[in-house]
């Protein structure tokens, strides 16, 4: 579904160019769901955004549906296969927009029929009631923001969902009612999911396969099942699993 | 048992509203010894408030009022401005969430530490200098002399958690008051905060209020956990029982973290009730009331 090979990306110019990215390589299949963990500053992000094409300074390949991508243009056959879900749903949702206008917009833009039906359905896709349909933003809560971007995200259709952080910015109990939601639409629709997070239980919930990121690079692909036991191959992944378990103080 | 640092009965914060009053904190009572107390709840649950009640930085026109707020055996409730400057940063310090809004962008580090330390200690500016030099040092930064003259946006986000740290405990408070001060760090480098803060709650015997969204973290670093649900605590308990919690809203949060040694097909979710609004409080002993000490 997804090759990424050999990618670089890199912000501003010599000498004070830096590269956020360097000689990544990773591939997720048909269905799967892959994850992308490091610290902040490692790059995981950088790639979803070099990905849905909102960085343009990249070189290397990146294969969608085995059709390589442009470097700076994404054409309309992309967005009706990879949409996105951005980390915070206070800041990725237009304040005077109601969902409907969000939603009934987007599927406008894909060129949708039957767009009032589509909403509906949308809504009960991602468990918000028809009564959720004309509420602006601010009547909404964090968790349900982030069902409307779910909703948006969907109503392209796509196969592949880049998550950016879905979950980080709400409670733990409304994280669950999200993933839930995730793993839900992924088994419906056939999803692929491309998942950035910091979190290594969220990431070890819901993904197959991960890459472990920093400095930029690719550190270590490894299986979940591995992640679970602990079994990095690197010393880096193992540091990261050891500081993920919380706090143990020093002897 | 000694006399608390910190004692509080029936605390209350009340915001008007156009819809009427509206409660954020509802009656809480809890001792801080000298220990480190967690005090954990989702969004809106008003732990925040609590410690910025506490601190008086409550603004008008919200409301806090209480059955004691005792400070050393000294009610600190209202104080008016002049005296709570006094008691805040001198005797109380808080360390917030996100250390770029809470250092000056335009002046340098050192400067402000310096600043801070001679609002509460009356000393020439050298001795201040030598002062911030040494908080630094105390928080492991390790080219203080450099770091003074840095600006905020020239350090990293652990960097600048450890100098607010330092900011903070240069007039040596009593308590220290620290709202999520590791929820915008790295993992890693979490680790090395907690670790500084550890360090100095038992070298100085300075009472903790560790404000926290994150149950597992709170068991492993606190002693004793507040669970605070809709502006009340609903359970009191010592964290390394927090596992074994009772109260349903306790056992939901639990239950509702993904893990990787217990993998899930689907995480339960939280079923709210309104009983936990009102309902009794839980704590395993009766003396979970008063500071269990460290």
């Amino acid at each position: 579904m997804l090759t990424v090979q050999d990618l670089d990306v890199w912000f501003g110019h010599a000498p004070d160019r830096v590269d956020a990215v360097k000689g990544a390589e990773f591939r997720v299949a048909q269905g799967e769901s892959f994850g992308l963990v490091g610290e902040s500053g490692s790059g995981k992000s950088t790639i979803l955004r070099a990905i849905a094409g909102l960085i343009p300074s990249w070189s290397g390949q990146i294969k969608v549906d085995g059709k390589p991508l442009a470097t700076d243009r994404r054409d309309r056959a992309f967005f009706k296969t990879v949409q996105m879900v951005f980390q915070d749903p206070y800041a990725s949702l237009h304040p005077r927009h109601s969902v409907d206008a969000v939603l009934a917009e987007t599927l406008r833009l894909q060129g949708m029929d039957r767009i009032d039906q589509r909403i509906a359905q949308l809504l009960d896709d991602v468990g918000l009631g028809r009564g959720f349909r004309f509420r602006y933003p601010h009547q909404l809560s964090g968790g349900q923001r982030q069902r409307v971007a779910i909703a948006r995200a969907l109503a392209a259709e796509p196969r592949l969902l880049l998550l950016d952080e879905p979950t980080s910015a709400l409670d733990v109990s409304v994280q669950a009612e999200i993933l839930n939601l995730l793993a839900d639409l992924r088994s419906e629709h056939g999803l692929t999911y491309l998942m950035v997070s910091h979190d290594l239980s969220v990431v070890g919930h819901m993904c197959d396969r991960l890459a472990v990121m920093q400095h930029g690079r690719i550190v270590e692909v490894m299986e979940v099942d591995d992640l679970r036991a602990g079994r990095g191959q690197q010393n880096y992944t193992r540091q990261l699993i050891a500081a993920s378990a919380g706090y143990s103080a020093p002897a | 048992m000694t006399e608390p640092l910190l004692s509080v009965r029936d605390l209350r914060v009340t915001f008007p509203t156009r819809q009427g009053e509206f409660q954020a904190v509802r009656g809480i009572s809890f001792d801080l010894g000298r220990e480190r107390l967690g005090v954990v709840g989702e969004s809106g649950s008003g732990k925040s408030m609590t410690g910025r009640a506490i601190l008086g930085l409550v603004r008008p026109p919200g409301r806090v009022e209480a059955e004691r707020l005792d400070l050393g055996g000294k009610s600190i409730l209202n104080l008016p401005d002049r005296q709570m400057r006094k008691i805040r940063g001198g005797r109380i310090s808080m360390v917030m969430q996100d250390p770029k809004f809470s250092l000056n962008p335009v002046m340098p580090i050192g400067q402000q530490i310096i600043e801070a330390y001679r609002l509460h200690a009356d000393v020439p500016r050298n001795r201040a200098r030598q002062k911030a030099l040494e908080m630094l040092e105390a928080v492991q930064i390790r080219d203080p002399e450099r770091v003074m003259n840095a600006y905020p946006h020239e350090v990293s986000g652990g960097m600048g958690q450890r100098i607010m740290i330092a900011m903070m405990l240069a007039p040596d408070p009593q308590i220290l008051i620290a709202d999520e001060p590791t929820s915008a760090l790295d993992v890693s480098v979490r680790t090395e905060v907690l670790n500084i803060m550890d360090g100095l709650v038992r070298d100085r015997g300075m009472g903790l209020i560790f404000i926290s969204h994150d149950l597992n973290l709170v068991a492993q670093f606190c002693d004793r956990v507040l669970i605070m649900y809709a502006g009340r605590v609903v359970e009191t308990l010592p964290a390394r029982d927090l596992h074994q919690a009772r109260h349903p809203y306790t056992r939901g949060l639990l239950d509702s973290l993904p893990r990787l040694d217990a993998p899930v097909d689907r995480l339960p979710v939280l079923q709210r009730q309104d009983s936990w609004r009102e309902g009794d409080v839980l704590s395993p002993r009766a003396d979970t009331e008063l500071p269990g000490g460290l």
